[in-house]
């Protein structure tokens, strides 16, 4: 009892002991919700576990990215569900950073009519919600476009109707995938070369012939392989058979519909965090590029947005979580996608809600961490160097 | 219009809002005329020098510089600019770049210099300003003394014929000012054209060839510094004096 009372009286010891109570308080908690959970699924003859992954789902989905149908596991489709999110968060960010710095420097613009247009878009885009704007281009994309028959089409190559957005594309032969995963580690390779030719930049002050060298070296080695075992591909081009397109590369009305709206709703956020962070710049800093006689663009490119980054960074990357997020919102236009497949087509036939919303969760949690983690890499390599 | 003079202003107005700011200014700069502009704070002394290099937009009256007229021209504005370098009161170097990099920034960028030739030409301007060793260093790695050096090795890369220091001791520590100025006194003896804001009297009365008193957007007064300092002729000349050298 006194070593308690020498705890409490003592500073460390009072933090100690009131986080040991909290730790405790809140694995209770947690204990007591599991516990009940259990006891309340076990009650109504419910299955718990995570076999049912296993089963067969018995339906098919319209956009996969890997080999699904009838017969796979729920795991299977999880994963498709995984990769339809993965795939339109990757692009919405890729359009969306894109839409979004230009739309916020030509707010910064001095030309009237740009940056009234740019103002206009910023406010349409981000005051309407979300779910609208999805359901407007999907219904755009579907009522306005022509039957696959009347398609628009650009030289037998691209075709575009309410069916969805048609490019031509390619099958790979036997050996056709070794060269594009050789490809893929080429350009991973790449990076690093790259990181070490400017270590060797800085340390030396001579421009490093590394990058040219294993540019090089990919071409031969590319090279080589085609020359002697031809070329592992073939064009597969979409054609109109029957009443729709097959063969080459196909987006859906939903995931064009949904790419739209998450790309312009995201840019118009994006936009008044560059216009934020280009503001934040030292005017100083304005005038000293001008006075140097740097061209507008370069004194933009080289001075002010690398500035401009460190300010915008941490609020870009909450929009790039949004972004991630509300992909789920596809689930109004069926776009198969996490949510949409898993946490509920999946939930609905298996009944499993507390192990799929857990799964989903978790899922969204990871890609957030994810996506977290590789922006503070890159917040930390445009910090400032201070004394 | 003679041919000595680098810089020709004639006439010049300029407003901000409705306020006059700088009022019928006439001033002819000498190619290698050291001038030290000064005056109470509100003056329009900055002003003058920003309208140089068109950092300020002048509203009326004409300015010539190396017979190129500064207009709405952009191809002339960059003329200027690259003949005329420019020194901050905050010394305003790129904070996210090294030493080196901001000072081959704008030879790289505006006249095409080979990056190689350009990092040379620095370290031969850096070694100038005092400051060889620190090229890799950061801004904010750098005294305010040093930073100011940089600034000023950082115009000099683009070789002007003309330099304007706006206040350039100002912001820095006393024990600082005196490294700066002794750069600004070798550049001087190097025979460059300078206009400086300043009220450090003394490097006035070494270097300059002529003092400027400006008051209220006006040019009061102009004489040689030891006529200036020693014998002013205006009242309000006479009180700024008093005021900035103490009793």
């Amino acid at each position: 009892m006194n070593t308690v009372f020498s705890l409490w009286s003592s500073q460390k010891g009072r933090n100690l002991i009131v986080q040991l109570l909290m730790v405790a308080g809140f694995l209770g908690l947690v204990w007591w919700l599991v516990d009940n959970t259990v006891a309340n699924l076990a009650r109504q003859n419910v299955a718990t576990g995570f076999g049912f992954l296993e089963n067969n789902t018995g339906f098919d989905i319209n956009q996969k990215l890997i080999a699904y149908d009838e017969s796979s596991s729920y795991q299977r489709l999880l994963l498709v569900g995984l990769l339809n999110t993965a795939i339109v968060s990757v692009l919405g960010i890729f359009f969306a950073t894109l839409i979004g710095f230009m739309v916020g420097l030509a707010r910064l613009s001095d030309n009237w009519l740009v940056s009234k247009l740019a103002f206009l878009y910023v406010e349409i885009f981000r005051n309407l919600p979300l779910l609208i704007q999805i359901l407007f281009w999907y219904v755009l994309l579907i009522e306005i476009l022509p039957h696959p028959r009347n398609s628009f089409a650009l030289g037998d190559m691209f075709f575009l109707n309410n069916r969805g957005l048609y490019l031509p594309w390619f099958t790979s032969l036997s050996g056709g995938n070794i060269v594009l995963w050789a490809i893929a580690l080429f350009g991973v390779g790449w990076f690093f070369v790259s990181r070490q030719a400017q270590k060797r930049r800085e340390l030396t002050g001579q421009k490093s012939s590394y990058t040219r060298h294993y540019f090089i070296l990919g071409v031969i080695a590319l090279a080589g392989y085609l020359s002697l075992w031809g070329v592992p591909f073939e064009p597969n081009l979409p054609a109109l058979k029957g009443f729709n397109f097959r063969g080459g590369l196909s987006f859906t009305p939903e995931f064009v519909a949904l790419l739209v709206a998450l790309s312009l709703y995201t840019a118009s956020f994006i936009a008044e965090i560059v216009r934020a962070g280009v503001l934040c710049v030292a005017k100083g800093q304005f005038e000293a590029a001008k006075a140097l006689g740097l061209p507008t663009n370069v004194a933009m490119n080289k001075v002010i947005i690398p500035q401009a980054m460190r300010v915008i960074i941490p609020p870009l990357t909450s929009q790039y979580l949004n972004l991630t997020k509300n992909s789920s919102l596809a689930a109004a236009i069926a776009y198969p996608e996490l949510v949409s497949v898993f946490a509920g087509t999946a939930l609905n036939q298996t009944g499993q809600a507390v192990e799929i919303i857990f799964i989903t969760m978790s899922i969204y949690l990871f890609l957030s961490l994810l996506t977290s983690f590789l922006m503070n890499i890159y917040n930390a390599r445009v910090a400032l160097v201070e004394k | 219009m003679s041919e000595k003079h680098i810089i020709e202003i004639t006439h010049l107005d300029k407003y901000f809002g409705d306020f006059h700011v700088l009022k019928n200014i006439n001033l002819s700069v000498a190619a290698g005329e050291r001038i030290v502009i000064c005056g109470p704070s509100g003056s329009g002394k900055s002003t003058l020098i920003r309208c140089i290099n068109h950092l300020e937009q002048h509203d009326g009256g004409e300015i010539i510089v190396e017979g190129i007229p500064l207009n709405d021209s952009v191809k002339n504005i960059d003329f200027i600019r690259s003949e005329v370098g420019m020194v901050f009161q905050q010394f305003n170097l790129f904070p996210h770049m090294t030493v080196l990099e901001n000072c081959i920034l704008a030879p790289v960028w505006v006249k095409g210099v080979p990056r190689a030739e350009a990092e040379m030409l620095a370290l031969q301007y850096l070694e100038r300003v005092r400051i060889p060793d620190q090229a890799d260093k950061y801004p904010g790695q750098l005294s305010g003394g040093q930073q100011q050096r940089v600034a000023i090795a950082r115009s000099l890369c683009m070789q002007p014929r003309i330099m304007l220091f706006d206040e350039p001791t100002s912001a820095l520590d006393p024990e600082m000012i005196k490294e700066v100025l002794e750069v600004m006194v070798d550049l001087a003896e190097q025979g460059m054209t300078m206009l400086c804001v300043t009220h450090e009297m003394g490097f006035a009365r070494r270097v300059a060839d002529r003092v400027i008193f400006m008051d209220e957007g006006e040019i009061i007064e102009e004489n040689t510094p030891a006529a200036f300092f020693d014998n002013p002729q205006n009242d309000r000349t006479k009180l700024f004096l008093s005021q900035i050298i103490g009793d």
